[in-house]
């Protein structure tokens, strides 16, 4: 493969008539900062898919995640770009949010501590009757039997006895399946999951990640999964977008990413994971850490960590289409290529 | 439910056992003998051995204490040294009076300062914030008692709106009772309503940046009821402690602003009694506000209890 066949490419690669979320060049940047937190991320979710996007904290996840629900504070931050397509409809995100109406509703998200996501004031029941009663309208008995029926489609047993309990009442994963029931409460067409399973235990996490795949293929909702654990990527993703220092790095199908990473960013995640197959010597790591944003590297933002980076790198590279569906953001993909010639 | 109160209601118990303790030695450690003042100018020796006997000082501090007590506990708080009539009923003349005057102030307290905690609280470092904090500084820094003269230049001798001063019962005439409470309400209130807003506004702020209120947004809900609802409710705690606290305070501690107004309250029973040396209707005071004072805490134990599910699961 020459260098030639590198055609830059824009946008996501996988959009099908089916996407039902579509972000595109989005670049947010926090007032006082100089420097774009998010820079020009796109990517897209179609029905059924999930989308995990990864990266270290602080990369820019959840700010695009909250960003998307429009749920980021008013007045501290400026979209300098991007658009969102959300079921065939465009909103321009420097001007408009994702109508109120559509969130909880079309759109809904769970958060990582569902520990602390629960109101502690207010019943399981009423706090899932109350996002029912908020896009459908009804009664509250109403309500209450949808809230009772969600409690069972999440998996939760005694559903008559937990919708009057209180949240303290229930264990973590206990309440990340009430946080899905009041997600699922509208029939939502996406839904965000930030960091989902982070806080739970290694077989509870098993389990909520089982959910979030069963629900996905009953209901065909899309589901954008932001998180840190490529163990979790590896069990539920159909696609993944890395990002690093704000911007997406790599994105493509699952396998591709796994199979032949291109980006060294990847690479270096990849290898940091701890393998059964692979026992004995010492994880490989990323050198050095993410920069604070106002000394982010201007061109390629993980220059100042990469192996490879050379004067090239100064320039900010623009995505490259390396494989069916896979794109990535690097002077020197593909890899294996460059770096031999390089050797 | 009932095993919590009982257990707060056991605690209340040696309280008020210890304040009564504190109150009977009070009496007897503050300088100056009562009887002195009793016995007029001339101090006649045998005057005073008599009403020393009629007032059974001669017995043991244990004996005396035990008598005060016993009595108390059935109502009898003793006879004002002063005017000879019972202290229970000048206490029960009075009360009525200083607790109207509370529960208006305290009414001012609410309708102004958590609402405006609220505000500056979402609000937070915005204009109205920033206003918001300046009137409650100024709440807290100007005086009751000048506040209150100038209201009463104002509004009763300028103005003419409201009588200057005086005390109407409310079963005497409902509407007039409320009409001169008011301004010495206010002038009380707009100072708690500071105190108010200040801990509404820091217990919203904490609440307010809570997962639970993004899960709130998350769910579409309307601002209105994100923060009315699912954050308010969460930072009734510190407004329903301070709410009691405030109360009691202000059962003791109007004499100032009652004084102005010239409101027969308790505040000038209580400042009358200490100059007379009035020891039984100054002890019977301490001791019904501090039960008062625990009673307050016990009903803001009880709304926790309404306010917390936690709590219910003891």
């Amino acid at each position: 493969m020459s260098s030639d066949q590198r055609v830059p490419i824009e946008g996501p690669t996988r959009v099908s008539p089916a996407a039902i979320l579509r972000l595109d060049d989005f670049t947010l940047r926090f007032r006082g900062q100089t420097v774009a937190t998010v820079n020009g991320i796109s990517l897209s979710v179609s029905a059924g898919e999930i989308l995990c996007v990864v990266g270290e904290s602080g990369c820019g996840k959840s700010v695009t995640a909250m960003s998307i629900m429009g749920l980021l504070p008013k007045g501290a931050s400026d979209v300098l770009s991007g658009d969102l397509s959300f079921m065939g409809k465009s909103y321009d995100l420097r001007r408009e949010n994702l109508p109120s109406h559509l969130r909880g509703n079309q759109i809904a998200m769970i958060f990582q501590e569902p520990m602390t996501s629960l109101n502690p004031a207010f019943s399981v029941g009423d706090q899932i009757a109350e996002s029912v009663l908020q896009h459908q309208g009804g009664t509250r008995a109403e309500a209450l039997r949808r809230a009772r029926d969600l409690l069972v489609k999440v998996g939760i047993s005694a559903p008559d006895q937990r919708l009057k309990e209180f949240p303290y009442q229930l264990s973590g994963g206990m309440r990340q399946r009430v946080m899905i029931a009041i997600a699922l409460a509208n029939d939502p067409k996406l839904l965000i999951a930030d960091e989902p399973t982070t806080a739970l235990d290694v077989t509870i996490q098993a389990q909520i990640l089982n959910l979030i795949d069963d629900l996905r293929r009953d209901t065909g909702m899309g589901t954008m999964m932001i998180t840190h654990d490529l163990g979790v990527v590896a069990e539920i993703a159909d696609s993944v977008a890395v990002m690093y220092g704000g911007e997406v790095v790599e994105y493509g199908p699952v396998r591709e990413i796994f199979a032949n990473p291109q980006h060294p960013y990847t690479i270096g995640l990849m290898s940091a994971m701890p393998r059964l197959d692979r026992p004995g010597g010492r994880l490989a790591i990323v050198p050095g850490s993410v920069p604070a944003i106002e000394n982010m590297p201007s061109g390629c933002r993980f220059r100042t960590r990469c192996a490879f980076a050379n004067e090239t790198c100064t320039e900010r590279p623009l995505p490259m289409a390396a494989g069916s569906g896979h794109r990535v953001a690097c002077h020197f993909a593909p890899l294996e290529e460059h770096v031999m010639v390089q050797a | 439910m009932f095993l919590f109160l009982t257990r707060r209601l056991l605690i209340a118990v040696p309280t008020i056992l210890l304040i009564s303790i504190f109150v009977f030695a009070l009496q007897k450690l503050l300088p100056g003998d009562p009887l002195l003042v009793l016995a007029g100018e001339e101090r006649d020796p045998q005057v005073l051995e008599l009403l020393r006997e009629k007032y059974r000082l001669n017995d043991p501090l244990v004996v005396q204490y035990f008598t005060w007590v016993t009595n108390a506990l059935q109502g009898d708080l003793g006879i004002s040294l002063r005017t000879n009539q019972p202290v229970s009923e000048l206490i029960l003349q009075k009360l009525p009076v200083t607790l109207q005057l509370a529960a208006m102030s305290m009414l001012f307290a609410l309708t102004i300062g958590v609402p405006a905690g609220i505000l500056s609280a979402y609000k937070k470092g915005s204009l109205t914030d920033y206003i918001a904090n300046v009137i409650a500084l100024s709440g807290l820094s100007i005086p009751n008692f000048w506040l209150g003269i100038m209201l009463i230049l104002l509004v009763s001798v300028k103005w003419q709106l409201l009588p200057a001063s005086g005390y109407v019962p409310l079963s005497e005439d409902f509407g007039q009772s409320l009409r001169t409470m008011l301004m010495p309400s206010f002038v009380l209130g707009t100072a708690l309503a500071a105190t108010m807003m200040r801990h509404t506004r820091s217990a919203m702020l904490s609440v307010l940046s809570a997962d639970y209120v993004h899960t709130a947004r998350a769910k579409g809900l309307r601002e209105r009821r994100v923060v009315l609802k699912h954050a308010f409710r969460n930072a009734l705690t510190p407004i329903v402690t301070l709410t009691a606290l405030l109360f009691g305070e202000l059962v003791a501690g109007a004499v100032l602003t009652e004084q102005i107004f010239t409101i027969p309250g308790f505040g000038k029973l209580v400042v009358d009694a200490v100059f007379n040396r009035d020891y039984a209707v100054v002890q019977g005071i301490v001791l019904v506000t501090a039960v008062g004072f625990i009673f307050m805490n016990l009903l803001a134990d009880a709304m926790y209890f309404i306010l917390n599910p936690r709590l219910r699961g003891l």
